[in-house]
């Protein structure tokens, strides 16, 4: 325990959250809405500073200068205390997730311990507790249905989100998720275990249950974090905003902070778990065609530059899983509850369940 | 061990922090408005509220919630065999085998569910 360690941490930490996870979340929030627009063919927010790029500091204030008002009827305790819930796991969740190699010797992630899926998961599912609490203790109608539906929304899916992962544990053989990184730089991404090793045909027998548990895994982070097709704690349609519709100001802004947040920690994880964390393949002809790997252990400004690239690689894989999840928001219809309910119980518990198995017997009769 | 999760309990302090300090910005610098009776009752779409807030709901939430409690507890059980899956299938696959077993009897008890409707939202 020293200074510098602290140090490291405490940078590491304000640098995620206030350079990284913040503007992020605002500039989702644009990216969303100009995306909503080129895929509807409007305009979008194209008024405030160059290409409405200045909308989500209009928006910060705006939120901020707002009247705070606390409806009479709420359970005052309950209902101040739902939004902070909201977004604090979601922000935490990311202090395990691996987002570089090294910069100057720290290794970049914020919190490296040994259980880590476990802890996404332990921290993730307090989230559904915001929603819960908000939809109770604003004590009205539609906030208390949009609070009961997405409690069991979120539970149900969570038995898949926590199925999908296990194939990628039987394969590393940890929790750690730096090591689950490590084990893709040398073995192939999880979608793409074949990936220099392109004569081994168990490898490629493997590639059918790893996308398969990759798709399951992102439609569950679709419903646990209530993204279109499966909003429906919050259908507009029917339930006039679901659980936050009583809530006003910084606190429904709280909300959104926090849904965005999930959105990113989950895209976060899935690229750590599946599409080789921050690891970018490049083609070196150097003596011979192989990957060469970069990362921030190189001597000099190299290292530097290796480990910024890193990092950058990392965001941009997230950002892109970020595109794709407002893209499947304007392009599919919000499902039927029952047809939810069927689809994560039936279909993908199911499925990832039997995935799990081949992947185990896959590993049983093929030399690795 | 504990110097691992110092950063942990950093980042819930500085997210909590957070949180606590974008609502009392809010309260301070936030407009403050007049209260009325419409404004205080709960929002109905514009319509006086009729009867309560927390109305009583179908109960079949319950046994989802209970249905998961039970699954997730077996997802929990599975972890702990794939960190060790690759060292033991080296040496036998009774590793396998009793895994799938295991797996069999839980999924006689989500047949039973299944069967008797706990899972049917049509009815």
């Amino acid at each position: 325990m020293n200074v510098f360690f602290i140090t490291t941490s405490l940078l590491k930490i304000i640098g995620m959250i206030f350079v990284v996870i913040l503007p992020m979340v605002s500039y989702a929030v644009y990216a969303e809405r100009r995306v909503s627009a080129l895929i509807q063919d409007r305009l979008g927010p194209n008024r405030v500073g160059p290409a409405g790029l200045f909308q989500p500091i209009a928006d910060a204030a705006k939120f901020l200068f707002k009247e705070d008002f606390t409806p009479a009827q709420v359970n005052k305790f309950y209902y101040w205390l739902a939004p902070c819930l909201a977004m604090v796991p979601a922000i935490t969740t990311i202090a395990v997730v691996p987002f570089g190699s090294t910069l100057l010797g720290v290794p970049m992630v914020i919190a490296d311990i040994n259980v880590g899926i476990l802890y996404v998961f332990a921290i993730s599912s307090l989230g559904v507790y915001g929603i819960v609490l908000a939809g109770w203790a604003s004590n009205s109608k539609y906030p208390f249905l949009g609070g009961v539906r997405s409690s069991s929304q979120m539970i149900s899916y969570e038995l898949s989100l926590g199925l999908a992962v296990i194939p990628v544990f039987l394969l590393v053989g940890n929790l750690r998720l730096t090591n689950v990184v490590r084990y893709q730089i040398e073995n192939g991404w999880m979608i793409a275990p074949f990936i220099g090793d392109w004569a081994n045909l168990g490898k490629w027998l493997l590639a059918i249950p790893m996308i398969t548990s990759f798709f399951v895994f992102t439609i569950a982070v679709f419903a646990e974090t209530n993204r279109l097709p499966f909003d429906l704690p919050e259908a507009e349609q029917e339930l006039a905003g679901g659980y936050h519709t009583e809530y006003s100001s910084m606190k429904f802004a709280l909300f959104f902070l926090g849904e965005y947040a999930a959105m990113i920690t989950g895209s976060a994880i899935i690229v750590t778990l599946f599409l080789g964390g921050w690891h970018l393949p490049l083609p070196s002809l150097h003596g011979g065609f192989h990957w060469l790997v970069v990362d921030g252990t190189a001597p000099g400004w190299r290292g530097v530059v290796g480990g910024l690239f890193n990092i950058a690689t990392f965001f941009v894989k997230v950002a892109a899983l970020l595109f794709m999840f407002m893209w499947v928001r304007w392009t599919l219809p919000r499902f039927r509850y029952d047809q939810l309910m069927r689809l994560g119980w039936l279909f993908f518990f199911e499925i990832a369940l039997v995935n799990i198995f081949i992947v185990a017997g896959i590993l049983a009769y093929f030399q690795f | 061990m504990l110097r691992e999760y110092l950063p942990v309990l950093l980042q819930i302090i500085v997210a909590i922090g957070f949180a606590a300090s974008a609502l009392l910005v809010s309260i301070v610098v936030g407009k403050t408005g007049k209260r009325t009776g419409a404004k205080d009752s709960a929002y109905e779409c514009g319509m006086v509220p009729q009867g309560e807030g927390q109305s009583r709901f179908s109960v079949r939430f319950y046994l989802v919630a209970m249905l998961f409690i039970l699954f997730d507890l077996e997802i929990v059980f599975m972890y702990p065999w794939a960190v060790v899956y690759k060292e033991a299938i080296a040496q036998s696959s009774l590793v396998f085998w009793s895994m799938l077993s295991f797996i069999s009897i839980l999924m006689v008890g989500y047949v039973y569910a299944l069967k008797k409707g706990a899972l049917d939202w049509k009815k």
